[in-house]
């Protein structure tokens, strides 16, 4: 890598369970923020920055920072989605680098699951001109992507199928998932359709999820603990917030956002040991690996179905079972950036990826019309 | 509709969405054009998003367009009071602008690069359009 990273995180923690009932989306976040402070034994009252982002609180910094107790000197909730937590590491590092703060809190808090999956709805803002046609937000936007890749590049069911069985593969060794039988093809293409060509397997799961990370300039992170994750290079993009805007339904901005973290982090796509991608649905990871560029543009079909992406493949991704088989509440970012952070100490509960020192963290938002990537290593890596 | 009556529409419409919402009460698909870069423009805005020239013109679509994409959905939301499934789906008119709207044709006759054209339906007390297969009669 090349010069100087832009962040330390010192550590990071995810509600222990995926169907709580025992508390709320701010006392789920306070929580996680509670067992990463105490990891590394950090004051809370001396945590000093805030971001955070949600789907049920509209002030959620406020909301979050009252509940713990803590007057914060720095807030920060930009909201671009799933992904808006990767971006929050960007937001932190320059925040920490202008010394608007010192030690910042980044947390998510969600009980989709136990609220009977709502949050995803109360995020279907739709346009005046799409409210008389009823989209299904956002399935709707992703099955039109899913629908003009395969038009465009004949790209098949059993392939976007191939992806879920993927991840499920990853999930049955992780005890920690939530759907850990194996899937078949077969299962996933006689799934209930629900907005063609996607059926109900081709979707994340809706569980309750919650995690925090704490971070602070990457000098400090070395005094502070024995072994930081360091974030590398991170960038973020959008191009749409509604289905109707979407300028190119077959690539996304993830082929800004993947190249410009990497070449921040100077690193190359074959310098990454493992792989976070944001799944909400199997076309989502599609696109993704595309836009990154592990495989060409229109590739991304044939590509998954030589087995890239399943244990033991050539690209090892979403290694805890992703949205799609692990636990998805709502707002994914989060989830992805503590398996990186898992699979880089060494401690993930699924297969641990061996001599892993650097990870891509790919989040989307919107209608993948947002996103933000961060390249995330070790000391090892630096 | 009669210069000077406001009509209602089942769903807050605001400025420059009142006007395409009253036009389509009228039956006329009304888009933009950028005065300055001659680009069209849906849906309709304050400024051009090719050239932020605020000079914009409202013209009426021709009407004609083919299906850019679309989804055939099976579960509509909880809100939407409608028969599933329905053809959901991104027209690209004539013109150059893509619009969400529905495709009234069955869904398994629907593909992409279809050519339609409009046609204004009823929709909770106001008029929307929606698109047929070109050449269906009234």
């Amino acid at each position: 890598m090349s010069g100087r990273p832009l962040l330390g995180i010192i550590a990071a923690s995810e509600a222990p369970s995926q169907d709580t009932g025992r508390l709320s989306p701010a006392g789920l976040m306070a929580e996680a923020a509670a067992a990463a402070a105490d990891s590394v034994s950090f004051p809370m009252a001396e945590i000093d920055g805030l971001l955070s982002a949600s789907a049920v609180y509209y002030m959620p910094t406020l909301t979050l920072a009252e509940h713990l107790g803590i007057r914060p000197t720095y807030s920060d909730s930009t909201t671009m989605g799933g992904c808006s937590f990767i971006a929050h590491l960007r937001h932190a590092a320059a925040a920490i680098e202008a010394e608007l703060c010192t030690t910042a809190l980044v947390a998510y808090g969600s009980t989709q699951r136990s609220d009977g999956g709502r949050y995803v709805r109360s995020m279907s803002e739709l346009l005046p001109y799409e409210i008389p046609y009823g989209p299904r937000w956002p399935i709707a936007g992703y099955a039109m992507r899913a629908q003009r890749h395969m038009h465009e590049f004949g790209t098949t069911p059993e392939q976007l199928a191939e992806i879920a069985v993927a991840a499920r593969a990853w999930a049955v060794e992780n005890p920690a998932a939530r759907a850990s039988e194996p899937l078949t093809i077969a299962e996933v293409l006689s799934s209930p359709m629900i907005s063609s060509p996607l059926r109900r397997l081709d979707c994340c799961l809706v569980t309750d999820a919650a995690g925090a990370l704490l971070v602070t300039s990457p000098e400090r992170a070395a005094d502070l603990c024995d072994d930081p994750v360091y974030v590398l290079g991170a960038a973020e993009s959008h191009d749409a917030r509604y289905i109707s805007g979407v300028p190119d339904f077959t690539s996304t901005p993830g082929a800004v956002t993947g190249p410009a973290a990497l070449g921040q982090a100077g690193l190359d796509l074959r310098d990454i040991d493992v792989f976070q991608t944001y799944d909400a649905f199997t076309i989502s990871t599609l696109l993704a690996l595309e836009d990154l560029g592990l495989c060409a543009k229109g590739e991304g079909g044939p590509f998954v179905e030589e087995g890239h992406i399943r244990p033991g493949g050539s690209v090892p991704l979403n290694t805890s079972g992703g949205g799609l088989s692990y636990r998805h509440g709502g707002m994914l970012g989060m989830t992805l950036l503590v398996e990186a952070i898992a699979q880089l100490s060494g401690t993930a509960t699924g297969i641990q990826i061996e001599d892993c020192n650097t990870a891509l963290v790919h989040g989307i938002g919107g209608v993948q019309t947002a996103a933000a990537t961060a390249v995330l290593g070790t000391a090892d890596a630096r | 509709m009669s210069e000077g009556a406001r009509a209602s529409f089942p769903f807050s419409v605001r400025g420059e969405e009142r006007i395409y919402f009253e036009g389509c009460l009228d039956g006329k698909l009304l888009i933009q054009r950028c005065e300055q870069c001659d680009g069209h423009i849906f849906y309709p805005r304050a400024v051009c998003p090719a050239c932020f020239s605020r000079d914009l013109a409202w013209v009426q679509a021709g009407g004609r367009g083919v299906v850019h994409t679309f989804t055939v959905q099976h579960r509509p939301p909880e809100s939407y009071d409608h028969d599933a499934p329905y053809v959901l789906a991104i027209i690209e008119l004539e013109e150059g602008v893509r619009m969400m709207s529905h495709v009234h044709a069955p869904p398994d006759q629907v593909h992409i690069d279809m050519v339609v054209e409009v046609r204004f339906v009823s929709h909770g007390g106001t008029q929307v359009p929606v698109f047929v297969p070109a050449g269906t009669s009234s």
